[in-house]
């Protein structure tokens, strides 16, 4: 069983790679808006020329 | 800010949704093949090509790698380039993506159908095979960070979240689970044995589940059902919270493929215990799309895109559910190694994986061909009658499990099994797979509708290969103190993080050179007449294995009354330190073969074998009668021989040349025998070789028993 051991320690490897991701992304402030995120990838910036680009989105 | 101009990649996401289309196609034709031989075995038409045991790999390959595979690409490189706001990183890894994974499926289907496998549930395929998809996949991760670093958008949106997580785990998980060590070019024996290879084996496969049919497709939900409803999503917290939680607790949940087995207990409660916690995230990811449509149901009636979205959201609810369920061990006693699992497979495979992937091909074939969608009729018929087909498959097969496995349960009052025969709980539930099968012909029907009226959009429209977009770029240096411009240098200030990531650097390269030696200690067998399968034993196991017999036949009787009853004594760990691999199997549709050493003679193994519903009438075991035409490589058996002792199989120095003379010793024992029987075969024969592992298996711990006289029960 002593296999037990080493997928222990790759899913501890895989854990503690997210949990740095984690905390990397979250001093990056990735969830510091938990709002516009979520409307703003509804708007594809196409070229049409008409359409300028605005930051978060043209309602 | 300036303003850049560019344009996003779509020929790339156009390919992949074809391939998903016809892989789809391929991978559903064969898993309907199989259903069908599972009441007429006869429509393999005698060919070993196309026998049960040896499509169903094929089909499990082809419709999770191949066509939820594609699917996922088709929707990743799609997303991915819009939410990053950039086009993909580089066009010629993406066009060695496309290719080379299109190459792999067609040798995946070539090697499976001729008997090329590692035996490895959803692990089948042969190392070179391995290696390659280990090159295509880092080409897929490097393509997708590269996009990733040169976004124009600072904020990662969720569902890039769950690309990353996907493209990490399926890394590592493939990596350890393929560890193997090559004979030929086409033939290896994994590194870990018995318990050990089960329990990498069912980490690796149901974390394939995971990370292969679940983190990809939520990030596909969090893009697509949003775009299509053109709503966001319900809760954004929410979804970066279930995220997170999932991905944690995941990962440990494997050991529930393998409750009552010989894996040691705490390993088996602790799958459990996460199991059960998975219920949480899942839930969490289902709810976000599911209320992300409040308010909006009206124009769920109408829009075909969205009928899919809901289903399949609302399917993985539902398997979601039922998985922690199936991990409770008292439920697992009655559902496991019957067809509830698989009833409990396809509502996931058929409504999330599938029904979302169309759900997708609907909303974007039309956008990559600037048009409208052909018919929405005919999606609406899709809809439907793919609708029909998931509960009509999930039903009849929630029946047949719980009805069989009663059965196998079932003591008379004066304490005897009451159905001693197993193929009487199989015909019981045949009506069952007929059902089964009709319905699978109904959803396969209403992805064809799919493929003509997607067809049709592409012809109307006209192809956009580069879709011209315009961002401002990315502002660098927003935080003063941490430059992203040069990532490094966050790690050189942080000397606590830095030494923690060379540390993780140094272990993984440390812990590859020691596993080998590691495992191969401990492979010292715990049961001291446990002993090293013969060479001839060997060949007949690698020809079990290449035949696929595992798909139907489970090596693992539990230690449940009726099982110790039915197949024997059960099933000890110390009993598998030689398997190379693992053959416990997950499904019974034949009986459990842990035991089946010595119980008949080898003349009911030859009839049997050339002819099974000759010894038991009315069995849906297919005949392998070319097991008797064609021969064993005698000249490769050295070698086997060498490879098991680099493995750690105790076999004498230079046994390796003792192999082909002691072969020929037993298979002429055989021979003899069968000559008596009225029964000539040659020596050499595959089917020698079977008879001579099918009689060994077993029999190490138990006493020599009497052979039974034939045609007494099984």
């Amino acid at each position: 069983m002593e296999v037990v051991v080493i997928l222990i320690f790759f899913s501890l490897i895989i854990a503690a790679g997210f949990l740095i991701a984690f905390i990397l992304a979250l001093r990056n402030g990735q969830f510091d808006d938990l709002v516009t995120p979520s409307m703003r990838m509804l708007f594809d910036n196409k070229k049409n020329g008409e359409s300028k680009i605005k930051k978060t989105g043209e309602f | 800010m300036a303003i850049e101009t560019f344009e996003y990649d779509n020929k790339i996401v156009r390919n992949f949704g074809v391939a998903t289309l016809v892989w789809g196609i391929v991978g559903m034709s064969y898993g309907l093949l199989a259903a069908f031989q599972l009441f007429l075995p006869e429509l393999n038409l005698g060919i070993a090509q196309t026998t049960f045991s040896r499509i169903r790999p094929i089909h499990t390959n082809a419709v999770i790698f191949a066509f939820v595979g594609n699917g996922i690409f088709m929707g990743v490189y799609y997303s991915l380039q819009r939410l990053c706001k950039a086009r993909m990183f580089s066009d010629t890894l993406s066009k060695i993506h496309f290719w080379g994974w299109q190459a792999i499926i067609v040798a995946a289907a070539f090697t499976l159908s001729h008997g090329f496998t590692a035996g490895k549930e959803y692990a089948e395929l042969e190392w070179p095979i391995d290696i390659a998809i280990t090159i295509i996949w880092v080409i897929f991760g490097w393509n997708m960070f590269g996009t990733i670093i040169k976004r124009r958008e600072r904020h990662m949106y969720v569902a890039i979240w769950f690309y990353i997580a996907t493209f990490v785990t399926v890394a590592l998980l493939h990596l350890v689970n393929s560890f193997e060590l090559p004979v030929t070019l086409l033939k290896s024996y994994p590194v870990y044995a018995g318990v050990q290879d089960a329990l990498v084996q069912w980490w690796y496969g149901h974390n394939a589940v995971a990370f292969f049919l679940t983190t990809p497709y939520l990030g596909l939900m969090y893009y697509y059902l949003p775009k299509a409803a053109n709503r966001p999503i319900f809760s954004y917290r929410l979804s970066i919270v279930h995220f997170w939680s999932l991905i944690f607790i995941y990962i440990w949940a494997g050991p529930h493929h393998l409750l009552y087995t010989s894996l040691p207990d705490w390993a088996q409660s602790l799958g459990t215990v996460f199991s059960l916690m998975l219920l949480a995230p899942s839930w969490g990811g289902m709810l976000n799309g599911l209320l992300t449509l409040r308010g909006a149901w009206d124009r769920v009636r109408d829009d075909p895109v969205l009928k899919f979205m809901v289903v399949a959201v609302t399917a993985y609810g539902m398997s979601t559910f039922e998985g922690p369920m199936l991990a409770l061990k008292s439920v697992n006693a009655i559902s496991h190694y019957t067809d509830w699992t698989i009833a409990h497979v396809h509502v996931g495979a058929l409504g999330w994986n599938g029904f979302l992937t169309f759900g997708v091909l609907y909303w974007l074939i039309p956008r990559l061909y600037s048009t409208k969608l052909y018919s929405k009729k005919l999606a609406e018929y899709h809809f439907w009658i793919g609708f029909l087909g998931i509960i009509g498959y999930a039903l009849p097969l929630y029946f047949a499990g719980i009805t069989q496995s009663l059965m196998w349960k079932q003591f008379t009052p004066e304490g005897f099994l009451q159905y001693p025969n197993f193929l009487e709980t199989v015909l019981q539930i045949v009506p069952m797979y007929l059902i089964r099968a009709c319905s699978g012909t109904l959803f396969l029907s209403g992805a064809l509708l799919g493929v003509y009226n997607l067809f049709k959009t592409a012809k109307q429209g006209t192809a956009i290969d580069n879709e011209k977009a315009e961002a401002p770029a990315l502002e660098k240096n927003i935080v003063s103190d941490s430059p992203p411009k040069y990532k490094h240098r966050i790690l050189e200030r942080k000397p606590v993080l830095f030494l923690i990531l060379v540390l993780i650097a140094v272990a993984i390269g440390g812990i590859i050179e020691i596993i080998p030696t590691y495992l191969i200690k401990s492979n010292v067998p715990t049961i001291s007449n446990v002993k090293p399968y013969s060479p001839l034993e060997l060949e007949g196991r690698d020809i079990y294995v290449a035949e696929g017999c595992y798909n139907c036949h489970s090596q693992m009787i539990r230690p449940f009354r009726s099982e110790t009853e039915r197949y024997g004594e059960f099933s000890k760990s110390g009993e598998f330190v030689y398997d190379h691999p693992f053959q416990w199997g997950s499904k019974r549709t034949g009986p459990d073969l842990h035991r089946i050493g010595g119980k008949y003679p080898d003349a009911w193994h030859y009839n049997h074998m050339i002819n099974p519903s000759l010894m038991s009438p009315g069995s849906i075991m297919p005949p392998y009668p070319w097991l008797a035409e064609k021969t064993v490589d005698f000249e490769v058996t050295p070698a086997k021989i060498r490879a098991m002792q680099k493995l750690g199989v105790p076999y004498p120095k230079g046994f390796d040349q003792l192999a082909v003379e002691d072969m020929h010793r037993q298979a002429d024992k055989i021979v003899a025998e069968l000559k008596e029987a009225g029964i000539s075969v040659d020596p050499k024969s595959q089917l020698i070789a079977m008879i001579a592992y099918l009689q060994r298996m077993g029999t190490d711990i138990k006493p020599k028993a009497e052979t039974i006289v034939e045609g007494a029960s099984e």
